[in-house]
């Protein structure tokens, strides 16, 4: 199936101060998106993408001709894909502390002429939304038809039918949660001190010093994939295999999983802003909507209008079958509408991003509804 | 989808949905594509849910606008609050279930009403096949010994005395054959049992601790 082709990403300045959840405010700031599609006469069929941990704006397509990176929704985004281009305005934002575009941590702040670095406030889910929101007004969307999101991204589409109900038809959360457990918020942690303690940190200011922390950068990133990967995928993909066929009784690359992991850490240690990894897994540890209302998730979901879809699968440990179902409950114990599919898939919390036929037809058959809607 | 639609679909199905009352709140227990959800929601102005395991089935149900939770009945109905539908449908799945007493128990902690059908293992073909020496094959049991789905064998008689355990009260049992009721002789002439059940009502008792209605 084709891609969409050849994007472009636009900017858009925003002049009045957002203010945050921790308190601070950013006094002006910029959006980075995508658009893909035609956004009708009646405004009402756009679709808003929101990305995960370390994705971006750049959802489908490619940004030039020889570009070998597709978006990374490329799958589920585009001509005659489950989120049908053809059909559907759809907008990829890149969020506020990100390193590829928004305003964040890299970025000049006026008030002191440095790069923010540590300094970045730190924005939460419900920050991002709001954020979102501002380029939705912007763009003159009154009301989407869909908001859809995986992992951090679901979070963010929840957020968003909770805190702007009036203007979400639909809510698309796949392979997410209401909130992190323990566990999630240890792994996270992790990955933060292996930065933290990086000597090249630099608390923050690293960009001064012309260094990253490249180190702390690549345990982080070691330690999340793992958690991304279902130990059957891994021992399928890796099992024991030695790279050179015997143990080399040294610490350096024995088996295969060592070298593949290593070789992501360093790949994200190029193109991944240390900041920007502390500011985003710091709202992933904060999103907890349940928690104004004594840990009731039914009574923080009441006042949604959106229909929903929310897909989870079998071998996730990271974000589990489990945690979605407590989504649907909510939702259900508000007699919301609700389609919930468990996707028996072998590839953990990466299956979100994969094409697995059983949860691409779930989607399709999910926003052939939605058209039909907007049709109407 | 309206009467005459469900009726050409599935007989059985449009005279079971009779029984449940306009803008009900229904749960469907093993919902399949979502048929009987679609038009008790569009016929009816019911609303609520279906339960299904099957993958190949949610998408319909998406297709349909039936709202669907995929989950195996085996784990319970934990997800889904006390009392909160005013019927529960379980149509043909019960017989292919472990645990079928734990289910029940579960249907008559959510529902009001339940509905329940599962093939008559004493339909008279099937009483004809045992004494033949083998185990039946039919319409309603289309399966061989050794690859059915269907683990529980019962009769309308076997049905009752479960409910009643449950703690649900037999509102109406009626055998269908070929979607129609059979009311000579239904135990041997009807191949699917339908049974209408209601919650028993808890009524106060002079010793303190609540009693079941007789």
């Amino acid at each position: 199936m084709s891609s969409i082709g050849i994007v472009a990403p636009q900017s858009m300045q925003f002049a009045t101060p957002l203010p945050l959840q921790s308190g601070a405010s950013l006094a002006d700031y910029t959006l980075v998106y995508e658009t893909y599609g035609v956004l009708n006469a009646q405004r009402s069929n756009a679709v808003l993408i929101c990305h995960a941990l370390n994705a971006s704006h750049h959802v489908a397509g490619i940004h030039h001709a020889d570009d070998t990176s597709r978006g990374w929704w490329d799958n589920m985004v585009g001509p005659g894909k489950p989120v049908d281009t053809d059909r559907f305005f759809v907008i990829g934002v890149n969020n506020l502390g990100s390193c590829f575009g928004s305003t964040g941590p890299m970025h000049h702040n006026a008030a002191t002429g440095k790069p923010y670095g540590a300094s970045f406030p730190v924005v939460t889910v419900e920050d991002w939304v709001h954020a979102q929101a501002r380029l939705a007004d912007a763009l003159g969307i009154d009301c989407f038809a869909a908001v859809m999101g995986g992992s951090l991204g679901g979070m963010q589409a929840m957020a968003w039918s909770m805190m702007y109900a009036q203007r979400v038809r639909h809510c698309v959360v796949i392979a997410s949660a209401p909130r992190l457990s323990a566990q999630n918020i240890a792994f996270n942690d992790v990955a933060r001190q292996a930065i933290l303690t990086d000597p090249d940190y630099h608390g923050g200011d690293f960009y001064a010093h012309g260094v990253v922390p490249k180190n702390g950068l690549r345990v982080a990133r070691m330690v999340g994939h793992i958690t991304y990967l279902s130990n059957d995928d891994m021992a399928e993909k890796f099992g024991r295999e030695l790279r050179s066929g015997a143990y080399q009784f040294g610490y350096g690359v024995d088996f295969e999983i060592e070298s593949y992991l290593r070789y992501q850490g360093d790949k994200f240690s190029q193109y991944f802003d240390a900041n920007t990894y502390l500011l985003i897994t710091k709202a992933l540890d904060y999103f907890d909507p349940a928690r104004a209302y004594d840990g009731d998730l039914t009574r923080a979901m009441a006042g949604t209008t959106a229909h929903f879809l929310v897909v989870s699968f079998s071998t996730d440990w990271r974000f589990a079958p489990a945690r979605s179902r407590e989504i649907v409950q909510a939702l259900v114990n508000n007699r919301r509408c609700v389609t919930y599919a468990e996707i028996d898939a072998p590839h953990g919390h990466d299956a979100f991003l994969l094409d697995d036929a059983r949860y691409m037809q779930c989607a399709r058959a999910y926003y052939e509804r939605v058209w039909e809607e907007v049709r109407a | 989808m309206n009467f005459a639609e469900l009726s050409r679909l599935r007989p059985d199905l449009a005279f079971i949905a009779h029984w449940v009352a306009p803008q009900s709140h229904v749960l469907d227990l093993g919902c399949g594509e979502g048929v009987m959800l679609d038009y008790l929601q569009s016929d009816k102005r019911c609303t609520g849910y279906g339960v299904e395991i099957d993958d190949q089935e949610i998408p319909r149900c998406i297709a349909r606008g039936v709202q669907v939770v995929q989950q195996d009945l085996e784990a319970g109905l934990a997800i889904f609050a006390d009392d909160v539908f005013d019927t529960v449908l379980c149509l043909s799945a019960l017989q292919m279930m472990k645990n079928v007493e734990g289910i029940l128990r579960d249907i008559t902690r959510v529902g009001q009403e339940a509905i329940v059908s599962f093939p008559n293992f004493a339909y008279w073909p099937h009483r004809l096949a045992l004494l033949r020496g083998t185990m039946p094959v039919s319409k309603s049991l289309p399966y061989e010994w050794y690859d059915t789905p269907n683990l529980r064998c019962a009769t309308i008689h076997d049905f009752k005395e479960l409910a009643d355990r449950v703690g649900l009260e037999v509102l109406e049992c009626v055998a269908l054959e070929d979607g129609h009721p059979v009311s000579f002789l239904p135990n041997w002439r009807g191949s699917l049992a339908v049974f209408r059940l209601r919650k028993k009502r808890l009524i106060p008792h002079p010793s303190g601790i609540a009693q079941h209605e007789r």
